[in-house]
């Protein structure tokens, strides 16, 4: 058995929270460097130009990248050796928390979807938990803002639909969502599972680099014929026409029953962002 | 895009009507912030006869939430927030108010483009997701109403150069749509080029 302590966990939760923030990850850069070198319509071009330069800017400034600094979601994968000094819900809760306000991140969480009253801290966050083998306690901050996370959908398609259904499913999302979810997107896509299940696939799709495909070579060919084929939409940066409307497809595959063939789409922006830490 | 044209607030009908959808602007002068919970207010407002906040005639709101601001700086990061949670608000607007533009970004209804041909207005589209580049241009920030809304309250900014694009113009055009059919057209006259 190995012990963290609950402050150790709350501590690098605040820095992941305002790190993920302010720094995009290496794949985007390299994903949108790439997309504006390969853009040949002036005024896309111009608009990935604005992009680079802003985020560059706001790890100079050492502020958010967007103005939406989301809703926290986190995904902890507890190693079943280690034991937490106190309560691991709380520890993170406690992180999220003293990062948004330390790091001067926007509340964006209201207490009750109906009555909407603003937390001011910006918790509860969206936690998700596995238990793993080892001792290691490995937790992902991933900030999503709700332009893109509005976007998203899932369908419970039937085993018939097939393959060509799930390839409709998510060009019709991509199609609909056009300029709302701030174009060049990443597109994460669960398949199977259950109701539940493939949500949680197509959120988990973004944690993946978008330079990195799924290790079955069937889905890895899957994801470059879609984003092949959503960027010939010509939906383009932000939405003003282009070839760069995705940056990357990610698929997420899990087991599912006879009767079903569940689907969704979950859309990241052009500042899909995420830190890790291992503790 | 060509040579950028210089808006300036107050933002008449005059200035409105030279904008056409695809013309990249640069804001300079007063807009006000706005978004979901403050739209929601102001039309209560409307709703009871009674008066706004703030004088919207020949007005620009930009629909934006920021990041507080660290000690020392203006305002945080402050990108614009998507149009089309607006659109139950912004015809009523436009019609009321005399509100003359709105700065957001993505797809708006049928109804608000309807209202910015009939009140001669204007929908401008600023980079989403910008946040650190747009605050740049911002020279003052000041409370308008509802603090207690946090990032969604009404602020007054001032801009200095900020940029946008025109997306729909009071004569019924639709960069969404034209600016995709252009690149669209290129890419199969590049294609019919290489048969």
């Amino acid at each position: 058995m190995r012990t963290i302590s609950a402050a150790e966990i709350s501590d690098a939760v605040r820095a992941l929270c305002i790190e993920s923030n302010r720094i995009l990850p290496d794949d985007m850069r390299r994903g949108l460097a790439a997309a504006r070198k390969n853009e040949p319509w002036p005024t896309a071009a111009g608009v990935l130009d604005d992009i680079i330069e802003n985020y560059r800017r706001a790890e100079r400034l050492e502020m958010p990248v967007c103005q939406d600094t989301g809703m926290a979601c986190v995904f902890v994968e507890l190693g079943q050796e280690v034991h937490i000094d106190g309560s691991l819900e709380d520890a993170i809760q406690e992180g999220v928390r003293r990062g948004y306000l330390d790091g001067y991140l926007r509340k964006s969480v209201v207490s009750d979807p109906i009555e909407r009253i603003n937390t001011l801290d910006n918790t509860p966050a969206v936690i998700t938990y596995d238990v793993v083998t080892g001792d290691r306690l490995t937790i992902t901050v991933a900030p999503k803002g709700a332009g893109s996370e509005n976007m998203g959908r899932l369908a419970m398609l039937k085993p018939s639909d097939g393959l060509a259904g799930v390839k409709k499913f998510v060009l019709d999302a991509v199609e609909a969502a056009g300029p709302n979810p701030c174009p060049p997107i990443v597109v994460g896509v669960g398949i199977g599972g259950n109701f539940d299940r493939v949500a949680l696939l197509a959120k988990r799709a973004l944690l993946r680099p978008i330079d990195r495909r799924n290790p079955n070579p069937a889905y890895a060919a899957l994801e470059k014929e879609l984003l092949d084929s959503i960027n010939a939409l010509g939906i383009g940066p932000q939405g003003f026409g282009g070839r760069t409307t995705a940056l990357g497809v990610n698929i997420e595959v899990f087991a599912t029953h006879i009767a079903q063939l569940p689907c969704a789409v979950n859309i990241g922006c052009h500042v899909t962002r995420h830190q890790t830490a291992v503790l | 895009m060509n040579e950028k044209k210089r808006i300036t607030t107050p933002f008449t009908a005059e200035q409105a009507r030279l904008l056409r959808a695809g013309d990249a602007v640069l804001i300079t002068g007063t807009i006000y912030t706005g978004r979901d919970a403050a739209h929601k207010r102001l039309i209560e407002l409307l709703d009871a006869g009674k008066p706004l906040p703030c004088e919207l005639r020949d007005q620009i709101i930009y629909y934006v939430g920021p990041t507080p601001a660290r000690p020392g700086d203006i305002i945080g990061a402050a990108g614009p927030t998507t149009s089309y949670r607006m659109d139950a608000y912004a015809p009523r607007l436009m019609a009321e108010t005399g509100l003359r533009g709105m700065i957001g970004k993505g797809l708006r209804s049928p109804r608000v483009a309807a209202a910015i041909r009939d009140h001669h207005g204007v929908y401008l589209a600023a980079i989403g997701g910008a946040g650190a580049l747009l605050a740049s241009t911002v020279r003052s920030c000041e409370m308008v109403a509802y603090p207690d809304l946090q990032s969604e309250a009404i602020r007054r900014l001032e801009v200095v150069d900020f940029p946008a694009v025109v997306v729909l113009d009071c004569e019924g055009n639709n960069l969404y749509e034209s600016g995709r059919r252009a690149y669209l057209d290129f890419v199969r006259a590049q294609q019919g080029g290489e048969r």
